[in-house]
């Protein structure tokens, strides 16, 4: 929701980067303030996805211009771990499986370490226990889930709803779902958006980088942006995802006329 | 090595054998005495051998140990924290050498179970039946000492449709220096019977002594064995085991091998599943540092039609140390509708560190499924991204990946307190670094 004298939560200036030598973004602009929902849309091969590794961290793409002012601070300086104790998270695409560890073993482990960086206290097993168990009500979660190893053998539906829980759990300043609706039934759709919809407040702020207008039917953007060749080509209210749905990406192209702001 | 080299060795460790045990029961005398003889036709391995091409065990020739000593200084107190909880019938081997005031047995009853010569009168013709029957010494010089030297052993024999609800621990623990240990096993299950046991290789000393071991494991129709087998001897140690499985008609083996201990260790285990419907689950862990070398040789040989073998073994080699794993599996040409899987997965730690992993098919039947695969590499980019991204620093998730890789084959241990020691043993190496 958009509120009036919001703090800027993001801020992301002419941000270039590459992999492999591959420049993907080519110059993103974006502004994110506390309360507010961004979706960023776009095909396959736009760039959202690098965008929001490219926010978290990931090693393998190198910035070669433009800024990151996470809370004022320079986000692009701090490395994966330290962003998400600073209170960035990034809900993946393709969550990855880990034998062997237990699901409830790493979630407090990722807990505990975020906590003890922000000045808290650890929670011990049992305490831990109660306050997760409290919160896989939100996401309609079985407890076994805990006992499993971490999403080794979920179903994608299961796979996604862990990373909400992920994010319950971090209460996080910044969240960047990455097509978190890729995989899922209609069912599980609902449970997640209705899980993420419970997590959003004035405080922080939320991307949801996606493929499809089916999410935004569930968690309602304030603002949408288009991608294209990494960068945003267009930006505009929630009626802008359904316009898309309707006319599709290719309409985009002859239509850069109404971006706000430069064109290429 | 040169041959002279071997063959002095070979027969030094024959002639060391004073005092040759004579036993009432003639067809052990007469099995000892081919061994003998098979060990005299010999040599040791060289890494001329195929089956040895990785492991230079030349060293070995220097090492010309005695047979260890059957004294016994241990009282039980001195092993308390090796027994396990869960385990009821505990059978201690002390370099080599049956111990009944450690071992406890409560299940006498129900089950053969004890030292070998106490059954040789009253179990004469069962025992020949089976005895040195698997684990052959024909062109295994191994196999063919620990059977010349053959004495103590562990037996367990569960009669028809009995089910041993609680595991059988076998503890072989070495005290003695510069010796050559021989433990055995024996375990009959017969038609629809269950049983768990670990087989378990500790030292209470830090100096070199050489283990040479075999197990035979005989399944009868119907019967289920879990075999889990932790060799954790110390790091000076050569440890030499065999382990021969046979199968018949839907019988069912589980085992999980885990290798922590040895300066070199091999582990060979063959696996034949001789009836129809017979189905084997193989896990195996190499867990090593340093300068240590651990090689798994396996065959899986499935004879006859419908057979099952699932089979995944994992090495985490850092440091100079250097892990091999040869895995055979054989589908015989009538062996139709045979499904075996073989995944044979690899973490290096360092850069130093060597894995040598063969995945060896030999299919001479159409109808069968066999899928097998062989990684060798790091820990994955990605998966460390996921746990950074989750706050954890960067040698935080390398730690608990590397335990993760592990611990998924000790997490399919069905003995809690052994589960805890060897998860704890994993974390204390991961994050040693």
């Amino acid at each position: 929701m958009i509120y009036e004298n919001s703090t800027t939560i993001l801020s992301v200036q002419g941000l270039h980067a590459s992999i492999n030598g591959t420049e993907i973004l080519k110059g993103m602009d974006l502004t994110v303030k506390s309360g507010e929902i961004h979706a960023i849309m776009g095909l396959n091969g736009s760039g959202k996805s690098t965008f929001a590794k490219v926010l978290a961290g990931h090693s393998a793409y190198e910035v070669t211009a433009g800024s990151v002012q996470f809370e004022g601070k320079n986000l692009l300086e701090l490395p994966p771990e330290e962003r998400a104790r600073a209170g960035v998270f990034l809900a993946f695409q393709y969550p990855i499986e880990i034998p062997g560890v237990a699901n409830t073993q790493f979630l407090r482990l990722a807990y505990n370490t975020v906590q003890t960086q922000r000045g808290r206290e650890e929670l011990d097993p049992l305490e831990f226990d109660d306050f997760v168990r409290e919160k896989m009500k939100l996401l309609d979660m079985k407890p076994d889930f805990l006992d499993r190893s971490v999403n080794e053998g979920f179903s994608g539906g299961e796979k996604k709803r862990n990373e909400i829980l992920q994010m319950a759990l971090l209460e996080p300043k910044l969240s960047i779902l990455d097509e978190t609706d890729s995989g899922l039934d209609i069912d599980a759709l609902k449970i997640v958006a209705n899980g993420v919809n419970q997590l959003t407040n004035k405080n922080n702020a939320t991307i949801l980088v996606t493929h499809y207008q089916r999410l935004l039917d569930y968690i309602v953007p304030d603002y949408v942006h288009v991608m294209q060749a990494g960068r945003i080509v267009m930006t505009g209210g929630k009626e802008l995802a359904l316009e898309l749905e309707t006319r599709g990406y290719d309409w985009i192209s002859t239509n850069k006329h109404s971006i706000a702001g430069e064109v290429a | 090595m040169s041959e002279i080299a071997s063959n002095d060795y070979l027969e030094c460790l024959l002639k060391s054998w004073s005092i040759k045990p004579t036993e009432s029961q003639s067809w052990l005398n007469q099995l000892r005495s081919q061994a003998i003889d098979r060990v005299s036709a010999q040599k040791l391995p060289t890494k001329r051998d195929e089956e040895w091409r990785f492991t230079d065990i030349s060293s070995l020739t220097h090492l010309p140990y005695r047979p260890s000593q059957s004294e016994c200084a241990l009282q039980a107190s001195d092993i308390e924290h090796l027994y396990l909880n869960e385990a009821e019938n505990s059978l201690v081997f002390v370099d080599g050498h049956y111990s009944p005031e450690l071992s406890k047995i409560v299940d006498q009853a129900a089950l053969v179970i004890g030292n070998l010569p106490e059954f040789l009168s009253t179990h004469s013709a069962t025992l020949e039946c089976h005895l040195g029957q698997y684990a052959t010494f024909e062109n295994n010089v191994f196999s063919a000492l620990n059977t010349a030297f053959l004495r103590d052993a562990a037996l367990i024999l569960v009669p028809k449709n009995v089910s041993v609800t609680r595991p059988i621990h076998l503890l072989f623990i070495a005290t003695q220096q510069e010796v050559t240990s021989y433990p055995r096993c024996l375990l009959i299950g017969e038609t629809g019977s269950n049983v768990t046991i670990i087989e378990d290789y500790v030292a209470l000393q830090d100096a070199t002594y050489i283990t040479n071991s075999v197990t035979e494991i005989s399944l009868a129709a119907n019967a289920h064995a879990r075999h889990i087998r932790v060799q954790r001897e110390n790091t000076h140690a050569f440890h030499f085991a065999n382990c021969a499985v046979s199968l018949a008609h839907a019988s069912h083996y589980q085992s999980a091998s885990i290798s922590l201990g040895s300066h070199i260790s091999r582990y060979n285990l063959d696996v034949r599943l001789l009836d129809e419907a017979a189905e084997c689950i193989i896990d195996g862990l190499t867990l090593i540092s340093d300068r240590q070398l651990a090689d798994t040789h396996t065959c899986i040989d499935h004879v006859k039609p419908s057979g099952t073998s699932h089979q995944q073994h994992k090495c985490i080699v850092d440091d100079s140390a250097h892990a091999v794993f040869n895995g055979k599996i054989i589908v015989r040409p009538h062996a139709q509708r045979t499904n075996s899987s073989q995944s044979s997965r690899n973490l290096l730690l360092s850069s130093a560190a060597q894995i040598d992993t063969k995945p060896q098919l030999e299919i001479f039947a159409d109808d069968v499924k066999c899928a097998h695969g062989a990684t060798v590499g790091q820990l994955e980019q990605e998966e460390i991204f996921y746990l950074e991204s989750r706050g954890l620093s960067e040698l935080a998730a390398r730690n608990l990946l590397t335990y993760a890789f592990g611990a998924e084959i000790i997490s399919r241990i069905p003995v809690t307190s052994l589960r805890q020691q060897l998860e704890q043993a994993v974390l204390n190496q991961t994050q040693g670094k």
